[in-house]
């Protein structure tokens, strides 16, 4: 005890300089660790998804020699969608994997502290709502995003060592396969990724964070009643559906995306000036912050359910 | 400057009223005993104090607001709320690496030896320690860190007597200077009555008793009364009165020890006995107990 009080001036004077710097970086980081260690659902459903399917298209790969000569006989539009077609199904499991993940992670994210109790040893500790609640939300906003890009890039690459490896050893040639539109089409996956599920989706992810912030118990039911509510109530009273259209659009994505969802058109729908430009994305944005901005106040007083 | 400082804090549940216009001053270097029955507003009080709920009146801990500057506030203010708050699912190595993390005042090395003089491995996860290491593990995290403040709601609830001894031990041995500040709520008493230098009852929002431990042993006397003297001691005017095996104790505030050594056995009295004195003086009718 007595070598600790004498260290305390010089402690201080580390400690003085160090705050600054730790004040802001270091409890994210180690906030989003936690996330990371609590929920491993986070990567633990897509890597499962992703394995899974891998070992289905092994197992496909018996009969690829011969499809590979049907489709050979195909023209080369409807060749080329063959192709590309398992390394989109690949994709759209993985990101639609990946969606579900962060929809239940949000709907968790401030609940299970209050309910576990937790929340009285994280609020003991120097972090702030505002770091705890961003920690949070960067899980669907970038971790998730980041992670379906890697998971479906390395799947789609497993795939093609797969296919090419097979062709090969039969004899078929590869060169239909190594072609530019199949990386085309995973660059548009990963922009799709980003743009839809980082952003466009961002105000869905920061509704739910809300409701499992204020709910005391069913999340799930809070975060789709009041909507649906909403929806039922102008129907009936001014027989419009203004909010069940806005609905419609947050989740079916801006137009640009409607065609270029999955079978998309590679370089044509490519188009990040449009997406930036869409007064959508921007509104969408603002209610996202407002909505975690509203987490972060409420977490403040909360405390166990 | 004091460490805690509350004058009229007033706090309302709807039309529960828990915290009553309640004054409060410790001391920095202090261990300070709040003791009251339940709903009394303890766990309302500290909260106030660590900023985890908005409150009426003055309050000031570490000359900070703690609502409004509770960031700041944390850096110097540790708290154990109970024994079940530590998170199941982390482990042990993942809870000393988060709080190495976020804190800046976390002493590392510290915890793991406190933690080394447990059986508790790393790889554990706290779902799979019993209540008692978990209690241990929590103090060890605690005591790492430098803190001005340290605040104990009920830290010893639910563990068996052997944790509850080893828990103020450690609390004493390895963590209480002269500079710290300790504030403990428990209702296990008896245990805390030689850790703590002052003594704080509360009860319906209000503190109703406020006393240093040295102060209560000066003032407070307790005599078992020889059956044939009970008249005559009850003639002193004690404060309280209990039977035990068919024996009277009076409990005496300000008495003359040596007036009260003629009557019977005097001593100082338990914690647990001048609560129950102290409360049913205060409002007229038994209290909860308070254990």
């Amino acid at each position: 005890m007595n070598t600790q009080s004498n260290a305390v001036p010089e402690a201080l004077d580390s400690q003085r300089v160090a705050p600054a710097a730790m004040a802001a970086t270091r409890p994210m980081y180690w906030s989003v660790r936690r996330e990371l260690w609590e929920s491993r659902a986070i990567y633990i459903g897509p890597l499962a998804v992703a394995a899974a399917f891998l070992l289905g298209f092994l197992v496909s790969m018996i009969h690829l020699p011969a499809r590979m000569r049907a489709v050979l006989a195909l023209d080369p539009a409807k060749q080329r969608a063959a192709i590309e077609m398992p390394y989109e199904f690949a994709a759209g499991l993985i990101i639609a994997t990946t969606f579900i993940v962060g929809i239940f992670y949000c709907l968790e994210a401030l609940h299970s502290e209050r309910r576990d109790r937790s929340i009285l040893f994280w609020k003991s500790l120097p972090v702030s709502d505002l770091t705890t609640v961003l920690s949070k939300a960067s899980i669907p906003l970038v971790i998730l995003p980041l992670l379906t890009i890697v998971i479906m890039l390395v799947t789609q690459l497993i795939m093609l060592l797969l296919n090419t490896a097979v062709l090969r050893a039969s004899g078929l040639s590869v060169a239909m396969l190594w072609t530019p539109s199949l990386f085309q089409m995973s660059l548009m996956l990963v922009y799709h990724v980003l743009a839809v599920h980082a952003l466009w989706y961002a105000p869905i992810f920061g509704w739910l964070m809300l409701v499992s912030g204020w709910a005391r118990r069913a999340a799930l039911l809070w975060a789709i009643l009041p909507p649906l509510a909403i929806c039922v109530v102008e129907k009936i009273a001014f027989n419009t559906s203004h909010f069940a259209n806005l609905l419609m659009y947050r989740f079916a994505g801006p137009e640009a995306f409607d065609m270029g969802s999955a079978s998309m058109d590679p370089m044509a729908t490519l188009a990040p000036v449009k997406f930036l430009s869409t007064p959508g994305l921007w509104t969408g944005l603002i209610v996202a912050t407002a909505f975690l901005a509203a987490a972060v106040r409420i977490r403040r007083y909360r405390g166990p359910i | 400057m004091a460490c805690i400082e509350a004058r009229g804090l007033r706090k309302a549940f709807g039309t529960t009223i828990a915290l009553d216009g309640l004054d409060l001053r410790v001391e920095e270097g202090r261990i300070l005993g709040l003791i009251g029955p339940n709903g009394a507003g303890k766990t309302t009080a500290l909260n106030a104090i660590l900023g985890l709920t908005p409150y009426q009146g003055n309050l000031k801990v570490l000359g900070r607001d703690p609502w409004t500057e509770r960031d700041q506030l944390v850096r110097d203010v540790c708290f154990i709320a109970d024994v079940a708050v530590l998170p199941r699912w982390i482990r042990v190595s993942q809870a000393l690496d988060y709080v190495a993390g976020v804190h800046p005042r976390f002493d590392r090395s510290k915890a793991e030896g406190f933690l080394a003089k447990t059986i508790i491995r790393r790889a554990s996860k706290v779902k799979e320690l019993s209540k008692g290491m978990v209690a241990q593990l929590h103090l060890a995290l605690v005591m790492a860190i430098d803190a001005k403040l340290l605040v104990l709601d009920e830290p010893t609830l639910g563990l068996d007597i052997l944790y509850r001894k080893q828990f103020y031990d450690s609390l004493l041995n390895d963590y209480f200077d002269r500079s710290r500040t300790i504030v403990v709520t428990t209702h296990q008493v008896e245990e805390v009555q030689h850790v703590l230098t002052d003594l704080m009852f509360i009860n319906r929002g209000r503190i109703v008793f406020d006393c240093s431990m040295e102060e209560v042993e000066s003032r407070y006397l307790e005599v078992m009364v020889n059956p044939e003297q009970v008249a005559a001691a009850r003639a002193l005017r004690p404060i309280h009165e209990r039977q035990v095996f068919g024996r009277s104790i009076l409990l005496f505030d300000r008495a003359d020890r040596q007036q009260l050594a003629a009557l019977g056995d005097v001593r100082t009295p338990g914690i647990a006995d001048l609560f129950v004195a102290v409360m049913g003086h205060q409002a007229g009718e038994p209290q909860g107990a308070a254990r």
